[in-house]
Parts: C-alpha cells; sequence; structure tokens
C-alpha cells in the first residue's frame, strides 16, 4: 500500500515544481506591476492580485478545469492543475517579491542608473540579487505551502498521492492507514524544508546584519 | 446565458455560503481557545507535555486540511468510528485552525517584553493577574490581526469539505454545474460568493490592523 501511495508522489512534486516555476516568473511580472509608474498597470497588477487571492484555490482550479473546457480550451486534469496553482503562485509569490522590492534601498537603483546600466542589467545584476536573498525564506514557506494545495489536484483526478489514498480506501476499507501514509510523507517533505528555510533565514540574519 | 441567470445561480449558493460560514465559525471558536491552551502548554515545565503539545500542532499545520478532511471522514470509519460529514470537517478544520493559530499566539505572548513581566512582579502581582492584566492586553494586540487574517483564510478553506460531501458552497455550485452543464458561470459565481466576503474582510482586517499599531 505504502509504494502504491508514493507513486503518487511524483504529480505532487512536478505540479509544486512547476507551479512555483511559472509562478516564479509570471511573479517578477506581477511585481513589476505593482510597482510601475503607471497608474493603469498598477491597476491591473493589483487586481491580479486580489481576485486571484480572495478565490479559493479548490475554486479556481475547478474554473480552470471544468470551466474553460466549456470555451473550447481543454485540458487534461495535470494541465489544469498546473495552469492553476501557476496563476495563484504568481499572485503570492509576485506579493513577496514586492515586499523584498521595498526593502531594498531606493540609492541601489538609483546608482545602478546613473553608472550608466542598462534596464535589464540592473533588474538581474542589481535587484535580483538583493532581493533574492531578502525573500528567498518567504518563498521556501509559501513553496511549502504550495506543496500541501497540490494535494487539490486529486479532485479534479490527477492520481496523486491523495488520490491514490482514496483508491485505497475504496477497494480495502483501510482509509485510516492509507490518509496516515499520505500525511506522513507530506510530513516528511514539509519539516525538513521548514528546517532548511529557517537555517537559511538565519545565515543570512547573521551574515547581512547592517550594524 | 443572461445576467439574470447568473444572479440566480448566485442566489442558489446562498445556502452554502450558510454552511461554510457555521463551519468556519465553529473551528475559530474551538481552536482558538485550544491554540491558547498549546501556546501555554508549549513552554510547560513538563518536557513531556511540551512535546506531545508540539505533536499535535505540527501535525495540525504540516498535513495539508484536505487530507487531515479524509483522514477524519475516511480514515475513522476503519476503527469503527464513524461521524458525520460536518462533524468530521469540524474536527479537521478546528485542529488546523489550532496549529496554525498556536504559532501566531505563542509569538504574540513571547512578544511582550520581559521588563514588563518584571515590572508586574515587582508590584507584586500574582501569576494569574500578571498573564490576565499584563501580558494578555499587550500579546492580544499583536496576535489579533493575524488571527483575523488566519479566520480569512479558513473561510476560503471551507470550499475543502465539498470533497466530504458537506454541502457548502462549492458541493452546491457542483451540483449546480451537473444539472445546468453552466461550469464556468456556475464556478464563477462560486468565485463571486467567496469573493464577496473575502475582499471587504480582508479591508476590514487592514483597518483594524492600523488602529491597533496607533500606539504601538
Amino acid at each position: 500500500m505504502f509504494l502504491f501511495i508514493l507513486q503518487g508522489l511524483i504529480w505532487t512534486v512536478v505540479i509544486t515544481v512547476g507551479g512555483f516555476a511559472f509562478g516564479a516568473v509570471v511573479g517578477v511580472a506581477v511585481a513589476g506591476a505593482r510597482t510601475s509608474k503607471s497608474v493603469l498597470v498598477r491597476i491591473v497588477g493589483r487586481v491580479w492580485v486580489d481576485v486571484i487571492r480572495s478565490v479559493p484555490p479548490l475554486v479556481w482550479l475547478f474554473v480552470v478545469f471544468f470551466g474553460l473546457a466549456e470555451l473550447g480550451f481543454r485540458m487534461t486534469a495535470f494541465q489544469a492543475a498546473l495552469v492553476t496553482f501557476s496563476l495563484i503562485a504568481s499572485a503570492y509569490l509576485g506579493e513577496i517579491y514586492r515586499g523584498g522590492l521595498a526593502s531594498l534601498g531606493r540609492g541601489q537603483i538609483e546608482a545602478a542608473q546613473s553608472l550608466g546600466l542598462s534596464g535589464a542589467d540592473v533588474l538581474t545584476r542589481i535587484i535580483s540579487p538583493q532581493v533574492l536573498r531578502t525573500v528567498s525564506p518567504s518563498m521556501v514557506t509559501y513553496g511549502i505551502g504550495l506543496m500541501k494545495d497540490s494535494a487539490l489536484a486529486s479532485t479534479i483526478g490527477v492520481v496523486e498521492m491523495t488520490f491514490r489514498a482514496n483508491q485505497v480506501t475504496q477497494s480495502t476499507g483501510q482509509g485510516l492507514t492509507a490518509f496516515a501514509i499520505v500525511g506522513a510523507i507530506y510530513l516528511g517533505l514539509s519539516i525538513p524544508l521548514g528546517l532548511w528555510a529557517r537555517h537559511v533565514d538565519q545565515r543570512i540574519r547573521e551574515k547581512y546584519v547592517v550594524a | 446565458m443572461d445576467f439574470a441567470t447568473w444572479i440566480g445561480y448566485v442566489i442558489g449558493l446562498l445556502p452554502g455560503l450558510e454552511t461554510a460560514l457555521q463551519l468556519t465559525g465553529i473551528s475559530l471558536v474551538l481552536g482558538y481557545p485550544l491554540a491558547l491552551v498549546f501556546a501555554l502548554l508549549l513552554d510547560s515545565r513538563f518536557r513531556v507535555l511540551r512535546w506531545i503539545t508540539l505533536v499535535f500542532v505540527e501535525l495540525g499545520r504540516g498535513i495539508p486540511l484536505l487530507v487531515l478532511l479524509y483522514i477524519f471522514y475516511q480514515g475513522l470509519p476503519q476503527i469503527s468510528i464513524v461521524p458525520s460529514a460536518f462533524t468530521a470537517a469540524i474536527w479537521a478544520f478546528t485542529w488546523s485552525t489550532a496549529g496554525y493559530a498556536t504559532e501566531i499566539i505563542r509569538s504574540a505572548l513571547q512578544s511582550v517584553p520581559s521588563g514588563q513581566l518584571e515590572a508586574a512582579d515587582a508590584v507584586g502581582l500574582s501569576e494569574g493577574d500578571r498573564f490576565r492584566f499584563v501580558v494578555i492586553p499587550q500579546a492580544s494586540r499583536i496576535a489579533i490581526p493575524p488571527l483575523l487574517g488566519l479566520a480569512i483564510i479558513m473561510f476560503q478553506l471551507s470550499s475543502l469539505a465539498y470533497v466530504i460531501t458537506v454541502s457548502e458552497v462549492m458541493q452546491s455550485a457542483y451540483f449546480l454545474g451537473t444539472k445546468t452543464f453552466n461550469y464556468l458561470p456556475v464556478f464563477l459565481a462560486a468565485a463571486a460568493v467567496y469573493a464577496a466576503v473575502t475582499i471587504p474582510a480582508s479591508a476590514a482586517v487592514a483597518s483594524i490592523e492600523r488602529r491597533l499599531g496607533r500606539h504601538v
């Protein structure tokens, strides 16, 4: 039973890592929009973040999987889960980036611009390294949350761990054992990740404390 | 499909909203006091008590709520305990709420400066009075905004109870969807119902946070 359920871990990992990766990239655009000079772009960014965050992930999952199919966008359950979690992650990670940007000294960007660095260089060489350092613990924490949310993909038929535990329950009636195994695997992943995030956070604090 | 039909869908989901609010409300009323007890137990003198509490809190936070729901609803029958769907949902949500709230309450309690405690001792307050009149008023100012934020998150998560057939918003929406085959408008109606609660509630929490922070 354990091995049967464990086989679902691959989907958990693929959805989590995939959603996180897409979200991390789109999140840059979201943070950019939220801090844009143009009022219109700022409003678009704000609406994106607020609308996504004010509706539960399960609802978005159903809108994408069942709802978009009605408009002709037919996706497999896995594709729908990946799209949904990428969009949700872009809103949350975008807000995390924005928080990191706010803590970055204004002078950093001004100094880079006055040295004649291009916009792309300012982003990749000045802003990103410093912001990523401050926000990486929050990003890991969000990643752990995303991993737990990926269990929702079972509701639309992705054969990940929770889905498999349900199959075991239907066929053997040993639901407690099956779901306890799923819970234990999640703990086995989230606790080390959480400790690692705390460790990284502490190291950064020690290294970059401004006296 | 016209707007009136869509409004009809929204209205059709309102009984589900009532169930969702009940589920959330009961879990908070049970979960927050439990979290205060856990937060105090985590600083207990007895190591065994500390460890048991820690395990309980970490399980509540570390296991996805969806899995907790299944453990109670699909799992307990294996040992001949058969709760109703709503009862199972209350147990799972209370556990999860208590797990997250314990961390919030604990860090709020720890944020009270030690000088405050020493001063309370110096003027001869009993331990109970010190907690009641010195620690709680200061800690609650720190804890209230994140606890309200957690309440909003738990309300959103109440959608998960759908998987164990609690007739909340998503359950009603799914039923409406299979009946009308208008999945997109129906689920957008569900989204609107959640947003209609979440957006004003978030704004209220932000304003409370500003007010509480005014004199800190």
